[in-house]
């Protein structure tokens, strides 16, 4: 791409404007994808299952990053996002025999709604920093006990996705281990980058970005600021509940726990904040490092190998040393994985 | 008819009036300079004026439409801008995106935001910079910054907040022509608070003296510059010297 002429042909000025760096994501995205089709096939069973699970781990964390990295709001209530897509998918499906496709935008619509609600609720309050964050906690606790007390959702029992004779797309429903599930997955993590990258980069997304680095500024050259942060709230919501969504069809199962509850909102952080914050790929990056380092102890310290046997049997080892990586990279790499790359390449 | 009226204005915080029954009328294309002593109420006005405080009484009208109490983004799209008199730079961002988002926020699109930044850059004499991110910039760049911001957001009042101070005598000059510049080529209205005399005294056609909250008195800088109330509660004995 050396030789494309730069699309700001009107400037007289010395120096021509820095191009557009928009272009370059979008192409990364595309080959990414392109280049991780195959993946499904060349991997053995057990590898394919952590490979969906980081593909929505990744989803979770790219709907975080909208609000919490790009907004600056710090969430630690996404579980309420996640379990609302979950929640609204599979109770239509299970009680109204409706597509999870279908599903899906609806548990999109409730979240961004819900997300609305308790943003503005939030914000209109004047809540900042640690006192938001335990604001949004205390709305997915709220959720989270609603459905363990609710007849309508079935109590803390949750939901089993009925299985159906055939495989069926319509359904989200194949046989374990199809290679299926992966590409969906995909199509749904390249689609909410490619939407998270199309935000940044319009108004709104500029907006945001202003918002976030100083509100007084912003509001002085004129940016409606409670518009402005209200949208990325529900552009956030809405992102990671699709991933409630497609972890209900691809697990099979559903209770208030797996929905709603506080580990949610950590995984849905975790990814970003190791891959980088307020990066495009920093989600996507922290979701591919953490999904094999978390199977890789977990195999590693229960079943070891020869040489390690002495580890044979001691439980909740390989949590601990999981837990330790995570305090090295967030202490090495306080940017992130991504970010610390982007800084040493220089660029942004 | 006066393009900025503002009446009676006030506030009060803990029962203390910081400003306190301020009126002033500005006309298209003058200059106005506010000057006073530290804590007469003239941030204070500011934030009242431009809409980050809400006034308890008194009102503001821009171009004969009432915006008292409106939020400063409504005020920003009603063609009043601002600076800040500590510095606000989108601080991820750099020094081209910074003016390009407010030129986007006062309606160019996407496309058009970066030229028009671009230019508005250039002639701020902030081009060295352009493409540094705005956390790095010394004071001088920093003032100069608030100030394109301002700019690009396209008002027909520009409100500033000490935008000399901090910077060195020969970075006063340039800044203080590009006001005028903005005066005589955009027909920019500007109200400036300023404790440099000099600036006060060359920029303003008409000066307003603030002093504990109220309107000690306002005139032709000459005049009020002479009025024995000023300089004992504020030039001091030697008139040309005040300021920091």
């Amino acid at each position: 791409m050396t030789a494309t002429t730069p699309r700001t042909s009107g400037t007289t000025a010395a120096s021509p404007l820095p191009r557009p760096i928009w272009r370059r994501h979008l192409i990364a995205l595309a080959v990414l994808t392109v280049v991780l089709v195959p993946l499904p096939l060349v991997l053995p069973d057990a590898q394919q299952s952590v490979a969906v699970r980081v593909l929505v781990f990744a989803i979770m964390a790219i709907g975080w990053n909208v609000m919490s990295g790009f907004g600056g709001m710090f969430s630690f209530g996404h579980a309420a996002y996640f379990g609302l897509g979950a929640y609204v998918s599979v109770w239509l499906l299970v009680e109204r025999g409706v597509s999870p496709w279908i599903g899906m935008l609806a548990g999109m619509v409730a979240a961004a709604a819900f997300a609305l609600l308790i943003g503005f609720l939030s914000l209109r309050y004047r809540l900042k920093g640690a006192y938001f964050a335990l604001a949004t906690f205390a709305f997915a606790e709220m959720l989270r006990l609603i459905a363990v007390n609710s007849d309508l959702v079935n109590r803390a029992v949750g939901y089993n996705v009925p299985l159906r004779p055939g495989s069926s797309w319509a359904f989200i429903q194949f046989a374990p281990g199809s290679p299926n599930y992966f590409w969906i997955a995909l199509a749904l993590t390249s689609l909410a980058l490619l939407v998270s990258i199309l935000f940044l980069r319009s108004r709104t997304g500029r907006f945001t970005l202003a918002v976030r680095d100083d509100e007084q500024a912003a509001a002085a050259v004129g940016i409606p600021v409670m518009r402005t942060k209200l949208v990325s709230i529900a552009l956030s919501a809405a992102i990671t509940s699709v991933a409630g969504t497609f972890y209900v069809q691809y697990f099979f199962f559903v209770d208030p726990d797996v929905a709603f509850g506080s580990s949610v909102s950590i995984q849905a952080i975790l990814p970003a904040v190791i891959g980088g914050v307020a990066t495009i790929w920093g989600p996507v990056v922290g979701a591919a490092v953490l999904g094999p380092l978390n199977d890789i102890t977990a195999t590693l310290l229960r079943n070891p190998p020869a040489a390690l046997d002495f580890l044979q049997g001691r439980a909740g080892l390989d949590v601990i040393v999981y837990a330790v990586l995570l305090i090295l990279i967030v202490l090495l790499l306080p940017q992130g994985i991504y970010g610390a790359i982007r800084e040493r390449v220089g660029r942004r | 008819m006066s393009l900025l009226r503002v009446e009676g204005i006030g506030k009060s915080f803990n029962g203390i009036k910081a400003v306190d029954d301020v009126s002033f009328v500005v006309e298209e294309g003058s200059i106005l300079g506010i000057i006073g002593p530290n804590g007469a109420g003239k941030t204070t006005l500011f934030n009242l004026v431009a809409g980050a405080i809400t006034p308890d009484t008194g009102s503001v009208q821009l171009d004969g439409a009432d915006v008292t109490g409106f939020a400063p983004h409504r005020i920003s799209r009603a063609g009043m801008a601002r600076t800040f008199q500590l510095m606000k730079p989108f601080t991820s961002m750099s020094v081209l995106d910074n003016v390009a988002v407010a030129a986007m926020a006062a309606g160019a699109s996407r496309r058009e935001a970066p030229r028009l930044a671009a230019d508005v850059v250039e002639r701020l004499g902030l081009t060295r910079w352009r493409d540094a991110r705005s956390d790095g910039l010394p004071t001088a760049g920093l003032k100069r910054l608030e100030l394109a911001r301002a700019v690009a957001s396209r008002p027909r009042v520009l409100l500033l907040d000490e935008v000399l101070a901090g910077l060195v005598p020969t970075e006063r000059v340039p800044v203080m022509e590009l006001l005028e510049t903005l005066r005589t080529r955009d027909g920019v209205t500007l109200v400036f608070v300023e404790h440099i005399m000099a600036a006060v005294m060359r920029l303003s056609d008409s000066v307003l003296v603030l002093d504990q909250g109220r309107v000690l008195t306002a005139g032709k800088p000459e005049e009020v510059t002479r009025d024995p109330r000023v300089i004992e509660a504020y030039l001091g004995e030697e008139p040309s010297g005040a300021g920091s």
